[in-house]
């Protein structure tokens, strides 16, 4: 961090300080005296910590419940605790470990916007662990994408989801089709379609995001003169509110997932059409235990 | 939900098994308290309270209750600074052994009281295996004779015996503090020592008051230990209930004193569980 190893470090020394996917407040202290902790044990003055204490307690709003044990409030309370319990350390890191797991979906993602403005107040870095695809997509400024502990991807959340770079990211964060194909003199062969491209011969992976394929006469179709089109059979169709995923069979064993305006009267029999620079290549994820 | 029945046949007998064992005997007792013995070593049936005149009269009793409770005390203390770090080593440090030397703890409790206190016998006497040794490698020219027959032998002895019943509450309190609690605390910049006094200590405060309480309650009224091992000097107030229901053949004496005995248990008792529920918070 900066110049410094951690590694090295014994963890009691780090400047960097954890939010608990438990929380893991101590239940024989108060609020208050949770939060003092790591003052009182680095020996500071009692003025400083009563300060201290005071500012982090009302920064989240939890100033109210200072002399409450912490079994005696809520899981969303108890967060607040942790977090204040956290940055009244001022760390120059903190780590969130599933800090919202346990919360119900509406505190969940009013937590996510009180973090996110607490993280820019304060002004130091979160490292955010989550499981929630959504929730690192709202929230971060910077994903990175771990599989069985090694990173596959580090990037905005815009460039994670527009620009995957393997198949494992293109299909953990959203939805997206899969398409592979093969490379010869400069035109790509899936199945039954084809498109040009400036790739070496060999075989190559796409990413092609089911918003990125239209349907030919909606009028919501592809621009431009290069679009590759497909017919196929509509085969299931899912209501996701204002969007619909749409599975099309076409030939050759070739199925699509398209995302269509709701109530955009599909028929049976349907033309796709997409852009080839929407189709994204991406590295093949190998196989991990 | 239940039958009638079964309730009836779950319920009745412990109720029984309560009325039989232990209302009824303590009801005797209670009684006997406020009788007396003729010269004719007769009970004789008439209510006073003179057994208990005698007992706040006699400095022999209060005395002996006094060195019980100071006897008592030691075990408590010594037990607790044994079974402490045994109890911790067990619970965080044990790993993989941690069955295994649980088991050891457990399993002097399979050996009966009698033979264990009979072992230090023969470990402290004056030809015993400490004395032989001592004097094998001449630290001590004749052997030493306040090991045995002497308060020190039966506090060690009770010592010995108590310590798995510190051991295990504590150890149970132990087990249930969340480990992620220890994390927090060294992520928050206490050290190793800070964190055990900070969080482990208190958290785990009603083990070690329900151990100190075993501790306490049992060597109180013990009477094996200063029978075979306290000589004169050691004698406890169970000894003496036992010569007074014996040989004294003096019920109604016995009986005020081992009331008297039942109401500083349960005193204890109750103060006990008041601490524990005060710190625990679960």
């Amino acid at each position: 961090m900066g110049t410094e190893r951690l590694d090295h470090q014994p963890p009691y020394r780090r400047r960097v300080n954890t939010v608990f996917q438990s929380y893991a407040l101590f239940p024989h202290l108060t609020v208050e005296q949770n939060v003092a902790y790591g003052l009182r044990v680095a020996k500071r003055p009692a003025a400083e910590i009563a300060q201290r204490v005071a500012e982090a307690l009302d920064k989240v709003k939890m100033t109210a419940y200072a002399k409450t044990k912490p079994s005696k409030i809520s899981g969303g309370q108890q967060q607040r605790v942790a977090l204040a319990r956290a940055l009244v350390n001022r760390p120059r890191l903190l780590l969130l470990d599933e800090p919202l797991s346990a919360l119900d979906a509406n505190l969940r993602r009013q937590m996510q916007v009180e973090l996110k403005s607490l993280q820019r107040e304060v002004g130091i870095a979160f490292v955010f662990v989550t499981h929630d695809q959504e929730e690192a997509m709202v929230m971060s400024d910077r994903i990175a994408l771990l599989r069985s502990g090694e990173l596959e991807q580090v990037a905005t959340p815009r460039e994670i989801y527009s620009r995957p770079a393997t198949a494992y990211v293109a299909q953990f964060i959203g939805h997206t089709n899969l398409l592979k194909g093969d490379v010869r003199g400069g035109v790509v062969r899936c199945a039954s379609l084809t498109w040009a491209t400036s790739l070496p011969d060999g075989q190559a992976l796409f990413s092609l995001r089911p918003e990125h394929v239209g349907l030919v006469g909606s009028g919501a179709g592809v621009s431009g003169g290069d679009a590759v089109r497909v017919r196929g059979r509509v085969l299931h169709q899912a209501f996701h509110g204002a969007t619909e995923l749409i599975r099309v069979e076409c030939a050759e064993g070739l199925v699509l997932v398209v995302r269509t305006a709701s109530g955009a009267g599909v028929q049976n029999e349907v033309e796709l059409e997409f852009s080839p620079a929407d189709a994204v290549l991406v590295r093949e994820s190998p196989e991990r235990k | 939900m239940f039958s009638r029945a079964y309730k009836t046949v779950v319920t009745v007998p412990p109720l029984v098994w309560v009325t039989v064992f232990l209302l009824v005997p303590y009801f005797l007792m209670f009684c006997y308290s406020f009788w007396s013995v003729s010269p004719a070593q007769a009970i004789v049936h008439s209510w006073n309270f003179d057994n208990y005149k005698e007992l706040l009269q006699k400095t022999v009793y209060w005395q002996t209750l006094l060195r019980s409770m100071w006897i008592a005390a030691r075990v408590m203390v010594f037990s607790l600074l044994l079974g402490y770090p045994l109890a911790y080593f067990l619970s965080f440090y044990a790993g993989k052994r941690k069955d295994l030397l649980y088991q050891m703890v457990i399993i002097p409790l399979w050996v009966s009281y009698l033979v264990r206190a009979y072992a230090w016998k023969t470990i402290l006497g004056s030809d015993g295996v400490l004395n032989t040794l001592l004097q094998y490698v001449h630290l001590t020219s004749h052997p030493l004779d306040f090991l045995l027959y002497s308060p020190f032998a039966v506090v060690l002895t009770l010592t010995h015996i108590y310590t798995p019943f510190t051991i295990l509450p504590i150890y149970a309190a132990l087990e249930h503090i969340p480990r992620s609690l220890v994390e927090a605390s060294h992520d928050l910049g206490a050290t190793p020592t800070q964190t055990f006094w900070k969080v482990i200590f208190p958290l785990s405060i009603p083990g070690v008051v329900a151990g100190a309480t075993f501790a306490f309650v049992l060597s109180l009224g013990d009477f094996l230990a200063p029978l075979l091992l306290g000589g004169p000097s050691g004698i406890m107030i169970s000894n003496i209930v036992v010569s007074l229901f014996g040989a004294a053949y003096n019920w109604p004496l016995g009986a005020a004193i081992s009331l008297g005995m039942l109401v500083i248990v349960v005193s204890l008792l109750f103060l006990s569980e008041r601490l524990e529920k005060k710190w625990s918070f679960s």
